[in-house]
């Protein structure tokens, strides 16, 4: 299950910055990638459908929001969390 | 030069149904906003707006009035009919040639959309009603005060986003200005508070859950409204000669697109329609006691906005008052920068102030006086009015006190 949420995350993200999977370091920023405010919202989007799950997330304040989003691992692993929280994994 | 001046006035908002109420809700800084009412609010994450309470259209349309009315064309007759009324002008012969309406909306007939989708993905019908499309139409609003009122000049509607109202009431005051018509109805309208207005703003995860904050340290977003403003602009000499009440004048406007991002607002656009608008009326900046600010309450727009006044209007940008009125009706999205320009005037013909609510904690990216939480008195000489719409199209309008 964490593997293939690892994959999916990232496959989403290297949709959005327009690179391989296999580019998309873990440690990477979204900024690092060149993901600016509007791809964050649509990755989001994205992984809400993926996964069938609710990220709790304002544009407004990403720094107040539970979700991190400081790199992709961050991302990962908060997914994750929602992911087990939610779907009861 | 032509000069054109305002003389009448109507609204329906969050804050009243019509500007007396409205006008004292800005005073004593009272809120619109509360949880919203309508259907499937259990499968929003937003549920709160600046939406129009104890509204009974059965009550002020009959039914073959209402099967071609929006809710959006609704507000706008509501609100057109006071400031006709309020203006004292009726329209034959020439007047009538040489009088239009120029409303502002983004989105039309939204509730009508909605509704009619519903009909057909939802409860699988193959048939809508035959009025779907003249009710829709985001010229709806605008045709129907031309037939009430008999106006025959120019007329149309203008959609750009959260500056449509801005823009129509701009080239209202340009067409008098400029020798095409002598009499503009003008302001504009929006009823997006739907089930899929609300859930298509929410996509876009910029939307507060709580509150509009506008200015302050923790605002966390901006809140839909809905309604109307109506305004009538008229040449000064034509309103003179007939003794008309003269609110206040309209003295400049400019508009600028930032050629930049799709909804991202940049200080340099919205600094230049400032100083554009500045010129255009002949205003030094000193001459400028107050702005309503756009001020919607998210994080970008209020401290890209603080800093385009602090550029255009340089150290006099500390000694202004510059506060945002969304934070008590919402963001009427095209709609908006009429209900705003209720405020100029009031703050031009009775001195007051109207605040900014729910203002918590200073923001040093926000440093300007925005008349926190109460309404103050002032005796203003001239004030400008902001709009800086998504897809970096940016319209101010300048007014200043009758003459």
């Amino acid at each position: 299950m964490a593997d293939s949420v690892r994959d999916k995350v990232i496959a989403i993200i290297a949709e959005q910055a327009v690179l391989e999977p296999g580019d998309v370091a873990p440690e990477a920023t979204l900024e690092d990638l060149g993901i600016d405010s509007l791809g964050l919202v649509e990755s989001i989007f994205a992984i809400e459908e993926a996964f069938d799950i609710q990220v709790p997330f304002n544009a407004n304040e990403p720094e107040a929001s539970e979700f991190d989003i400081s790199s992709v691992a961050a991302i990962i692993a908060a997914v994750e969390a929602l992911v087990a929280e939610q779907k009861g994994a | 030069m032509r000069r054109v001046v305002i003389t009448g006035q109507g609204t329906i908002n969050a804050l009243g149904h019509d500007v007396p109420q409205t006008l004292e809700a800005m005073r004593e800084g009272r809120c619109g906003i509360a949880e919203l009412e309508l259907r499937d609010l259990d499968r929003l994450s937003v549920r709160i707006g600046g939406q129009v309470k104890n509204y009974d259209p059965e009550a002020l349309f009959n039914r073959q009035q209402i099967a071609l009315y929006d809710r959006f064309t609704q507000f706008t007759l509501i609100a057109a009919h006071q400031a006709l009324d309020a203006s004292g002008l009726t329209f034959a012969g020439e007047l009538s040639v040489r009088s239009g309406v120029v409303l502002g909306t983004a989105g039309g007939g939204v509730n009508t959309w909605d509704e009619n989708y519903r009909t057909v993905y939802e409860e699988g019908k193959n048939r809508v009603h035959p009025f779907v499309v003249p009710k829709l139409m985001n010229n709806a609003a605008a045709s129907h005060v031309s037939m009430e009122w008999n106006l025959k000049g120019p007329s149309f509607s203008v959609a750009t986003a959260c500056a449509s109202s801005n823009h129509a009431m701009g080239l209202a005051f340009q067409l008098i200005r400029g020798g095409a018509a002598d009499v503009m109805v003008t302001g504009g309208s929006e009823a997006m508070l739907s089930f899929g207005g609300v859930k298509a703003w929410e996509g876009l995860r910029v939307m507060s859950k709580d509150a509009c904050r506008p200015f302050s340290a923790n605002r966390n977003g901006m809140v839909q409204g809905e309604g109307a403003a109506v305004f009538i602009f008229e040449e000064y000499e034509h309103a003179k000669k007939r003794g008309a009440d003269i609110l206040a004048e309209v003295v400049g406007f400019a508009m600028t697109s930032d050629a930049a991002d799709i909804v991202m607002p940049s200080k340099q656009g919205a600094a230049r329609t400032i100083s554009g608008a500045l010129k255009d009326a002949r205003l030094n900046p000193s001459d400028v006691c107050y702005i309503n600010a756009h001020g919607t309450g998210t994080a970008a727009n209020d401290k890209v906005e603080c800093a385009a006044v602090a550029d255009a209007f340089g150290h006099h940008a500390d000694d202004l008052m510059i506060s945002s009125t969304k934070s008590m009706h919402g963001h009427l999205i095209g709609g908006t920068g009429a209900v705003e320009l209720l405020a100029c005037i009031m703050a031009l013909r009775d001195g007051i102030i109207a605040p900014t609510i729910g203002y918590e904690e200073p923001d040093p990216e926000c440093a300007l006086d925005v008349v926190p939480n109460v309404a103050r008195e002032a005796r203003v000489e001239a004030c400008l009015s902001n709009a800086f719409a998504f897809g970096g199209f940016n319209a101010v309008i300048a007014l200043r006190r009758a003459p």
